[in-house]
C-alpha cells in the first residue's frame, strides 16, 4: 500500500493551486480554482456515500 | 514511528487543539457571514445600488467632495479618501483628530460624479462591523489581534501535529475510509480524519494568513518608521502643514506618476499611513494580484509635489496577498461559497475533535490505539 501522506500531498498541492489561481488572474484561472476546491468537497462526498456501514 | 514519538505528536496536537478549538470556532462562525460581506452589504443596502457612470461622465473636482463631506461633520478633519472600484462611489473618512481610530471615524460616501452623498449606514456599525471586530479582536485592540494570531498560529501546529499522527492511523487503511458501523468514536475518529485532510491546504493557509493579518497594525508601524521615515527625516523641525494643497492636483500628480495604475485610496498627513508632510495617493492595478499589491506615491501635502514612489518592503507584500487569501474575496461568488462550504468542513473537524475528547481514554490508551493501527486495522 502507498504511503498515507500520499493523497495529503496531492490534496494540499492542489489546494495551493486552487488558492493562488484566482488570485494570478480571472476567467480561466478563476475557473481553475472552483474546480479544485469543487473537486475537494466532492471527495469528502465520494467518501460518505462509500462509508463502510458493517 | 517509535511509542515515544506518537505519544509526543499525540500530546501536541491534543493540547494545540484545545487551546484554540473555542476560538477556531467562533472565527469560523464569525467568518462565514464575513465571507459574504459584499452580498449582504447589498441585500441590507449598507452598500447601495447606485448606477454605472456613462464612460464620458465628468467625475467632481475632489476638493469639493472632501468639502461637501465635512459639512456633514462639521469640525472633523479628512483622513482618508478611496473610491469603489465597481461603482461611481466614493467615501470620505472624517475624524475629531487626524489620528483618530477606526471606530471612532466617520464616513459619507459620496456619488463621484454629482457629488450627492449616497445614504448608507456607517461602515463601523451594525450586526457585521460587530462580527468583523468578534472575528479579529474581540473589541480588545492589539491585545485582541495579537491574541487571535496566537490561536490561529496554534491552529496550524494542531493541523500539522494531526497529519503527522495521521500517517500511522491510515498506514493500513485506504484515503477516505470512513467506518461508520463499528462503533461511534471510530465513525468519528474516520470523519475526523477524512475531513482534516481535505481541508488540510485551505486550513493551512487560511490558519496561517489569518495570523499574518493580525500584525497589520505592527507591519505598518514598522513601514511606518523604516521607509517613511527616511521621507520624513527631509522634513524634521518643519511644522505641521495647515493649509493643505489640492487633493485633485495631488491626485492627478499620483495618476501621472503611475499611468497603468488607478488610485484605490488617499491618507491625509497625520493618518499613519503617509506622514505628517504628505497625501500618501495609494495605486492599485487592474488584475486581481496587482489591485492588492499597492503602490505609493507621496505627494508633499504644502507644495503638491511628487515626493517619491517608494516600493513595499516584502514584509507589507506578504500581508497584502495575506489578506486576499485568508478573506476568499478574490475568485467572484462561487469560490466564496465553495470558502463557506470548507469553512463549515472545518467546523465539522473542529466538534470531532472536541468529541473525540470527551470520549477519550488516557493518553497510553489513545497512544497504544495508534500503535495498533500502524500494523492492523483499528477495530
Amino acid at each position: 500500500m502507498n504511503s498515507p501522506f500520499v493523497a495529503p500531498a496531492w490534496i494540499t498541492l492542489a489546494s495551493l493551486v486552487g488558492l493562488v489561481s484566482a488570485l494570478i488572474g480571472d476567467g480561466l484561472f478563476d475557473v481553475v480554482s472552483w474546480l479544485i476546491f469543487s473537486g475537494l468537497i466532492a471527495l469528502f462526498l465520494r467518501a460518505w456515500m462509500k462509508r463502510d456501514r458493517r | 514511528m517509535q511509542r515515544s514519538a506518537i505519544k509526543a505528536w499525540f500530546v501536541l496536537h491534543k493540547w494545540t487543539s484545545l487551546v484554540c478549538t473555542l476560538f477556531l470556532l467562533l472565527l469560523c462562525l464569525t467568518g462565514l457571514p464575513l465571507v459574504f460581506g459584499h452580498e449582504i452589504a447589498h441585500l441590507t443596502g449598507a452598500d447601495p445600488e447606485v448606477p454605472a457612470a456613462p464612460a464620458d461622465a465628468t467625475l467632481r473636482d475632489l476638493d469639493a467632495q472632501v468639502a461637501t463631506a465635512l459639512q456633514h461633520f462639521p469640525g472633523n478633519v479628512p483622513l482618508f479618501v478611496g473610491w469603489d472600484p465597481d461603482a461611481p462611489l466614493m467615501y470620505v473618512n472624517t475624524g475629531a483628530r487626524t489620528d483618530t481610530p477606526a471606530p471612532q471615524m466617520q464616513t459619507v460616501l459620496l456619488n463621484t460624479i454629482s457629488g450627492e452623498q449616497v445614504p448608507a449606514p456607517q461602515f463601523n456599525e451594525g450586526v457585521m462591523y460587530f462580527l468583523y471586530r468578534l472575528h479579529t479582536d474581540l473589541f480588545l485592540g492589539l491585545p485582541g489581534l495579537l491574541f487571535m494570531g496566537a490561536m490561529g498560529l496554534l491552529f496550524v501546529v494542531a493541523i500539522i501535529s494531526g497529519l503527522v499522527l495521521y500517517g500511522p492511523f491510515m498506514r493500513k487503511q485506504r484515503f477516505g475510509t470512513l467506518r461508520t458501523g463499528r462503533n461511534r468514536r471510530l465513525a468519528w475518529l474516520d470523519l475526523h480524519n477524512v475531513i482534516g485532510i481535505v481541508t488540510l491546504g485551505w486550513a493551512l493557509v487560511v490558519g496561517l494568513t489569518g495570523a499574518i493579518n493580525t500584525l497589520a497594525k505592527p507591519l505598518e508601524q514598522a513601514w511606518q518608521t523604516q521607509q517613511l521615515g527616511e521621507f520624513a527625516a527631509q522634513y524634521a523641525g518643519q511644522p505641521k502643514p495647515t493649509q493643505l494643497a489640492s487633493l485633485q492636483a495631488a491626485v492627478a500628480t499620483a495618476r501621472a506618476a503611475e499611468p497603468e495604475m488607478r488610485p484605490a485610496f488617499v491618507s491625509f498627513p497625520g493618518t499613519g499611513y503617509s506622514g505628517d508632510h504628505h497625501f500618501g495617493v495609494f495605486m492599485q492595478g487592474n488584475s486581481p494580484l496587482t489591485e492588492r499589491l499597492y503602490r505609493p506615491v507621496l505627494i508633499d501635502a504644502t507644495t503638491g509635489a511628487l515626493t517619491a514612489q517608494p516600493q513595499l518592503p516584502t514584509y507589507m507584500t506578504v500581508l497584502l496577498l495575506s489578506q486576499p487569501l485568508h478573506f476568499g474575496d478574490y475568485g467572484k461568488l462561487p469560490l466564496k461559497i465553495l470558502w463557506a462550504l470548507l469553512d463549515l468542513l472545518t467546523i465539522a473537524v473542529l466538534v470531532s475533535g472536541l468529541y473525540l475528547w470527551f470520549k477519550r481514554g488516557n493518553t497510553a490508551t489513545r497512544v497504544a490505539e495508534i500503535e495498533r493501527a500502524q500494523t492492523q486495522e483499528v477495530a
